[in-house]
């Protein structure tokens, strides 16, 4: 669906975005993160074909941007950065200004913009002028534009910013369901929480290159290390020696519990649980040490080498 | 073509809604359409009336009409002030990005935007014309004839659609509001002139002669409307955040197209200045052939103003022609002075009709270029009408030097057409600026290594060769 191959954008001398390969199939959900100025919104641009790339190749819903722009802009929607909103419009006649403009029938349109309202809540809305709405509403009534003409593709840059905690929860839930209708979604955030409940796959962006892919597990496995697990125990370790198989590493050791680290934390935990079980001690607990995926982030980001654009499958 | 038109229209169709929510606009453009309408009549009663005591009832003709063109024009002037904004304004607002990121295409929305700034005001302008010309009917009893309010409706259509246009392309290309406004006098200087001369017109009641300027403001308007759709860019409209002139950028644009590739300096000609001429086909043609039609119309124009017979002295053709040729003013011929003041002549009216060519898309650098061929032909047909061979008049005068003169002058004008039509022509790899100074490198390279050499020659054989021939064949 949305398929881009050494994508390249410079501004005169300044290389806004640096051979950046992305695929993403219909059904998934991309998370494009980044800090400010990392090539998030360009690369967007680029994808919307609002912007020329410098080189590279770009293809959204089988089009390419260059040669099918127009074919492009109708198969996607767009959430942008700034809302885009006309102050003295009403809700309604806002959608249906945009409905026209994506060639949607009359009787689907208005079909369409009611579902819409209700999906976001913004129902008792419908007659207020967009320049009284808060700017959650207004971000809800940018998500409703951009899912209007049902695009198959979905570029939404910040989602959820400048939302209250239960209308982000409103939009995130919508995204969730978009994505399970078949459509190639790329999210672009600040908000690693929502990257990590949204996104089957995630790309860290920096100075335009992607210094980082893969699943949230994926990453924190590749830049963080291999996962670290505590146990409790029933009773004090009391200079007891553990049974530790060969590739367990201990990290932390309290009275009655250790964490330790192991690589294959599939084969050696079951296998670890035996050997406790076996010596009589008696195992309360078994659980993961959660890491954030900030933590991903920041190791990503503050890492000083590049290795060039990656690619992303 | 429809398509485009549908859609632009729903474009335009909110944005007119969205002035008539927005009293700034719509309290100027009533106030012109009803009250200013109503002071131009009284004004026009109090002239009739006082110009009736003195028995000089022109003036009160020639007002009236005048009047009315003025409050046709005034609501116009408001829709300079929305299409100051209209691309720029959405950009400050942040309202822009969605629509360039819709399927519509470049010609939509900027017709979209046209006519949705030319719309309101333009009514405004018709409900003016209409609530003059009831009262003034009411008042006076005076009415235009058809061709005259036609004439009145056209100017305002035309005047509107030439500042529309202008100030679509201004906001199209700048990045704020403001350096839009400040832009606004490129478009209100020339407007304010061509008002003058309209003026004019209306005192002097040639009324037939307005039909030209109807007729050039719509060329105007179209190509400033082909200049805003071919330089239309969305990316460089989302992208750009800075007006800055940097002439060093400017400077390295100009000099890098300017040397071309590197190569040996016969090569490098070849390229940078021979190949050219490939690429200024079809302006070439062009010039050639407005150059033949110019001989013609000034053939035409013997017959309109023909030299009085006794002007032209035939008998003493000889001494007369030997004394004109030893001292013709300024220019002494058999001297590397005349040689000098001839080419330097050349080199002011190529740098004259270049800079007018600019301002106008090459067309006033055009008219003037070639205004020589029309006298040549004038003078030929005289000739001619006074027995002498046109041909023999042609040889003994204009060819000897004609021949690289000829040449360099029809070079210099399909340069200008270049120069013009490059702010006409869609180029997605340059920006506008970037274009046009590639286009100008070009002009310079060509001016310099070929328009030059071929015009010292001819001033050469101007000075030195012509005048002989012509003393030849005409002094005895």
């Amino acid at each position: 669906m949305i398929v881009t191959e050494n994508l390249t954008k410079y501004f005169k001398d300044f290389c806004a975005v640096d051979g950046v390969s992305l695929h993403v199939k219909a059904g998934k959900v991309l998370a494009l993160l980044g800090p400010n100025g990392a090539g998030k919104t360009t690369t967007v641009r680029m994808l919307t074909t609002v912007l020329r790339p410098s080189s590279g190749t770009a293809r959204v819903a089988g089009y390419d941007v260059l040669e099918n722009s127009g074919e492009v802009r109708g198969s996607v929607g767009v959430l942008t950065e700034d809302h885009g909103l006309y102050d003295r419009m009403h809700m309604v006649e806002y959608l249906d200004f945009f409905g026209k403009i994506y060639d949607m029938p009359d009787g689907k349109r208005e079909e369409r913009i009611l579902h819409l309202l209700e999906k976001f809540d913004l129902m008792d809305a419908r007659d207020r002028r967009i320049g009284k709405f808060s700017k959650g509403m207004r971000q809800k009534l940018s998500l409703a534009r951009a899912l209007l003409h049902s695009p198959p593709v979905l570029l939404l840059d910040e989602p959820t910013s400048a939302m209250d905690p239960a209308s982000a929860r409103l939009v995130r839930n919508a995204i969730k369901t978009l994505r399970s209708e078949d459509r190639a979604i790329i999210v672009c955030t600040h908000n690693l929480a929502e990257a990590e409940e949204l996104a089957d796959s995630i790309a860290i962006i920096r100075t335009g290159q992607i210094i980082a892919f893969g699943t949230a597990a994926e990453l924190k496995e590749q830049l963080l290390g291999p996962g670290e697990y505590r146990i409790q125990l029933a009773e004090p370790l009391d200079g007891r020696t553990l049974p530790l198989p060969s590739d367990v590493e201990i990290t932390k050791k309290g009275s009655d519990w250790f964490t330790f680290r192991v690589e294959k934390a599939q084969h050696t935990n079951p296998l670890l649980i035996q050997n406790l079980v076996a010596t009589d001690y008696a195992v309360v607990k078994l659980e993961e040490i959660p890491r954030s995926l900030e933590s991903v982030y920041l190791q990503a980001v503050n890492q000083t080498t590049k290795e060039g654009g990656g690619h992303v499958d | 073509m429809w398509t485009d038109f549908k859609k632009a229209m729903i474009i335009t169709r909110r944005e007119v809604r969205d002035q008539f929510r927005d009293w700034r606009i719509i309290a100027p453009i009533i106030i012109l359409t009803v009250f200013f309408p109503g002071l131009m009549n009284f004004t026009a009663q109090q002239a009739v009336d006082f110009v009736g005591k003195y028995g000089a009832p022109i003036i009160a003709d020639r007002l009236i009409p005048f009047l009315l063109m003025v409050v046709g024009f005034f609501p116009i002037s408001v829709s300079l002030v929305i299409a100051l904004e209209s691309f720029v304004g959405e950009k400050e607002r942040r309202s822009i990005e969605p629509l360039l990121s819709s399927p519509l295409t470049d010609v939509q929305l900027y017709l979209g935007k046209l006519m949705a700034v030319m719309f309101p005001p333009l009514i405004g302008s018709f409900l003016g014309i209409a609530v003059y010309l009831i009262g003034v009917y009411r008042q006076v009893g005076w009415a235009p004839d058809i061709t005259l309010l036609i004439q009145v409706i056209g100017l305002a259509v035309v005047q509107s659609l030439v500042m529309v246009s202008g100030a679509v392309v201004v906001s199209s290309q700048t990045t704020s509001v403001r350096a839009a406004n400040l832009l606004a006098s490129f478009i209100i200087i020339p407007m304010a002139l061509l008002l003058v001369g309209e003026s004019m017109i209306m005192f002097w009641a040639k009324y037939e002669v307005l039909w030209w300027a109807i007729f050039g403001q719509a060329i105007i308007a179209w190509l400033l409307i082909r200049t805003g759709i071919a330089h239309f860019n969305r990316e460089e409209l989302l992208g750009k955040e800075l007006d800055s002139i940097n002439l060093k950028w400017a400077w390295q644009v100009f000099r890098d197209a300017f040397r071309g590739e590197k190569a040996s300096p016969w090569q490098w000609w070849r390229v940078n200045v021979w190949g050219i001429l490939k690429e200024l086909k079809w302006a070439l043609v062009l010039v050639l052939l407005i150059s033949v039609g110019a001989v013609f119309v000034g053939i035409t124009q013997a017959d309109v103003f023909p030299i009085p017979a006794g002007l032209l002295d035939w008998g003493n053709l000889e001494e007369g022609l030997v004394t004109g040729i030893e001292d013709f003013g300024p220019i002494r011929f058999f001297s590397v002075q005349g040689l000098g003041i001839i080419f330097l002549h050349n080199m002011r009216a190529i740098a004259l009709d270049s800079l007018l060519g600019i301002f106008s898309f090459g067309v006033l650098g055009i008219i003037t270029l070639i205004l020589p061929f029309s006298i040549i032909g004038y003078f030929s047909a005289i000739m001619g009408q006074t027995g002498l061979s046109p041909g023999l008049f042609l040889i003994g005068f204009v060819l000897p030097h004609g021949i690289f003169e000829i040449p360099a002058i029809i070079l210099t004008g399909a340069l200008i057409i270049r120069l013009g039509l490059t702010l006409v022509t869609p180029n997605k790899d340059y920006t506008i600026g970037e274009a046009w100074i590639r286009t100008l490198a070009d002009w310079t390279r060509l001016i310099l290594f070929l328009v030059i050499p071929l015009l010292v020659v001819a001033a050469f054989l101007e000075v030195f060769i012509t005048p002989r021939i012509a003393l030849a064949l005409f002094g005895g």
